[in-house]
């Protein structure tokens, strides 16, 4: 039986984000030649988003756009989401595990009194079906999950830099030979409800990367011992296109906000290269990074428990070493 | 006014995960309400310091989520309810059933406003309380790490989205999930464990709760598994400058991430 698959894509200013392209080779690992890939996208500015997803394979990009959906909100949004679910009926949903993905997927699962998988890291297959891999107590251990036969549709979030990105250059989506390129239809924007109304969008630290979506984090802890001490890590950062957190340490300390913690308490992420500057190591904070690819500590005190999953040591003063790691990088980089 | 949130009991996040034959030891394990749960509730608190009403705790849980009652009591709430599952495994970790547990509660309670955690750092699929709210036809915001009432029946909130910070007008009923930052929750006093242990908490069967009749699980656990282990790697001797060149040369070469 042929099954349709739904992407909801998601915006970053003008253009996709890279989960959408992820989200898109989940599809890819799960679909066969007969079915149908479909692509949801909202918000306010779609030209780009939509010239980015003329794949072979999809076959109809749906774009709700207003100028209601210039910031996510999620009456707006789910009142779209929703139009397009009734009118497609889709049997897989896919979002990312993102800050609009966690709070459509479940409105829309509680919706159709149906199952969702959440924060899925990657997807096997056996005689029964598929199954779904995730990281629980926040990376302390990994389940795998399944859908009931009593889930109609599957409604799954994946996790942010674990699938790769599909592209048309490194892979072909199993339903290309049907469909060359999208056919684009415009949806059109229910009414607002009105019961939250976006006042104000403040873009906090400009230009920073998100952390979940990071290849390369700085991290600092209590031994950057005050505000000003993340200002080299900031430093380094840029050089390297990459994004500052923090440990709760640090946070709780007052040196920075608590969006950039990283712990079970949280963020959880997974780049492909971890600085963890002066932080010791709790157990809460590995479990929000040991997942990383590469992992960098640099730590006065030889002993801290962070050496015990580094990749690679240093023993030394941050104040000294990150600086310097800057001026190298950035006599590679230019 | 009427003010309810939604707690769970879970480890303590300084506790190491120890899985017998992929089941999970609970042995000598100290629990704690989830840390989100905690600025949720501090912050109904706060709410019913400021503009008066009655904070109950709900919680859906084994036995011993009682304790996590007990210690929301002694914070400060009036009173508690426990929904105990079902015996046998699979509905107390999906998702749906239990968000239609909570919901069926909530709907003969009439909240005004309901509070509960981003998300448990224990399963951390961050779907109950959203699906509640859509389940109650409530507006809901995730994350907020403000709240200001700003009329009869509206709020202003702040809420964090991956770096922006976004100002939302929302009117009550309405459901929010706190994040990291909202408050510092309070200690329970000694006077207000006291007091706690005299308050009564509403056990309610699941089994009880009138709707579908069975509520049949969307989704269900095949494998739980430790994470990959990861080998301590080498330590970078030398000085600052020495120690700087050879990572880079190992992030190079070895690592080739660079």
């Amino acid at each position: 039986m042929s099954c349709t698959y739904a992407v909801i894509a998601e915006m970053r200013g003008n253009q996709l984000r890279q989960v959408t392209f992820e989200a898109l080779d989940a599809v890819q690992q799960m679909a066969s030649s007969d079915d149908r890939i479909i692509v949801l996208a909202i918000g306010y500015g779609l030209q780009e988003a939509v010239l980015s997803l003329s794949i072979p394979g999809i076959a109809h990009v749906y774009c709700a756009e207003d100028e209601r959906y210039k910031y996510y909100d999620s009456e707006a949004y789910f009142s779209a989401l929703r139009a397009f679910v009734e009118q497609e009926s889709p049997e897989v949903v896919l979002f990312g595990h993102t800050a609009m993905g966690r709070d459509l997927a479940p409105m829309l699962a509680a919706h159709l009194r149906t199952g969702q998988i959440s924060d899925v890291i990657s997807i096997s297959q056996d005689t029964d079906g598929f199954a779904f891999r995730r990281p629980v107590y926040a990376g302390k251990a990994f389940e795998t999950r399944r859908f009931t036969t009593q889930s109609n549709p599957w409604i799954i979030t994946i996790r942010p830099n674990n699938f790769p990105a599909f592209t048309p250059e490194n892979g072909t989506l199993p339903t290309h030979a049907t469909v060359s390129s999208p056919a684009v239809v415009a949806l059109p924007a229910p009414a607002p409800s009105l019961r939250t109304v976006v006042r104000d969008v403040v873009t906090k630290m400009s230009g920073s990367i998100d952390l979940a979506e990071a290849k390369i984090i700085v991290s600092g802890g209590r031994g950057v011992k005050s505000a000003g001490g993340f200002k080299p890590l900031e430093q380094l950062a840029l050089v390297l296109n990459g994004a500052v957190g923090a440990s709760r340490g640090a946070c709780d300390a007052g040196y920075c906000d608590y969006a950039l913690q990283i712990g079970q308490t949280g963020k959880v992420v997974t780049p492909e290269i971890y600085f963890a500057c002066g932080i010791s190591g709790a157990i809460q904070h590995l479990a929000g990074m040991s997942q990383s690819r590469v992992i960098i500590a640099i730590n006065i005190d030889p002993e801290a428990p962070i050496f015990q999953v580094a990749d690679y040591g240093i023993v030394g003063d941050l104040f000294e070493v990150v600086p310097l790691l800057t001026t190298e990088f950035r006599k590679m980089l230019v | 006014m009427s003010i309810f949130v939604l707690i769970k009991q879970t480890f303590d996040t300084e506790e190491k995960v120890v899985l017998t034959d992929g089941v999970l030891s609970e042995d000598g394990v100290k629990w704690v309400i989830n840390p989100y749960d905690e600025y949720a509730l501090e912050e109904a608190m706060r709410w019913k310091e400021a503009h008066g009403g009655t904070v109950t705790v709900l919680t859906a849980g084994p036995e011993r989520s009682q304790e996590a009652l007990r210690t929301a009591l002694a914070m400060g709430a009036d009173d508690a309810i426990h929904i105990v599952p079902p015996e046998g495994r699979g509905t107390s970790d999906d998702e749906y059933i239990v968000s239609s547990w909570i919901a069926s509660i909530l709907q003969e309670q009439q909240p005004d406003i309901i509070f509960g955690g981003h998300f448990s750092v224990d399963q951390g699929s961050a779907q109950v309380a959203v699906r509640v709210a859509t389940l109650l036809n409530m507006p809901h915001v995730s994350a907020i790490t403000g709240l200001e009432r700003t009329g009869d029946s509206l709020v202003q909130v702040q809420r964090d989205a991956e770096g922006n910070a976004e100002l939302l007008d929302v009117s009550l009923p309405a459901l929010f999930t706190a994040q990291q930052g909202l408050n510092e929750p309070r200690y329970p006093s000694l006077p207000g464990i006291m007091k706690a242990k005299r308050k009564p908490i509403r056990v309610v069967s699941a089994a009880e709760l009138s709707q579908e009749a069975a509520l049949e699980p969307r989704t269900e656990r095949l494998a739980l598994e430790p994470p990959p282990p990861r080998q301590a790697g080498r330590m970078i001797a030398g000085d600052a400058a020495a120690q700087v060149q050879e990572l880079i040369r190992l992030l190079h070469e070895e690592a080739k991430c660079l």
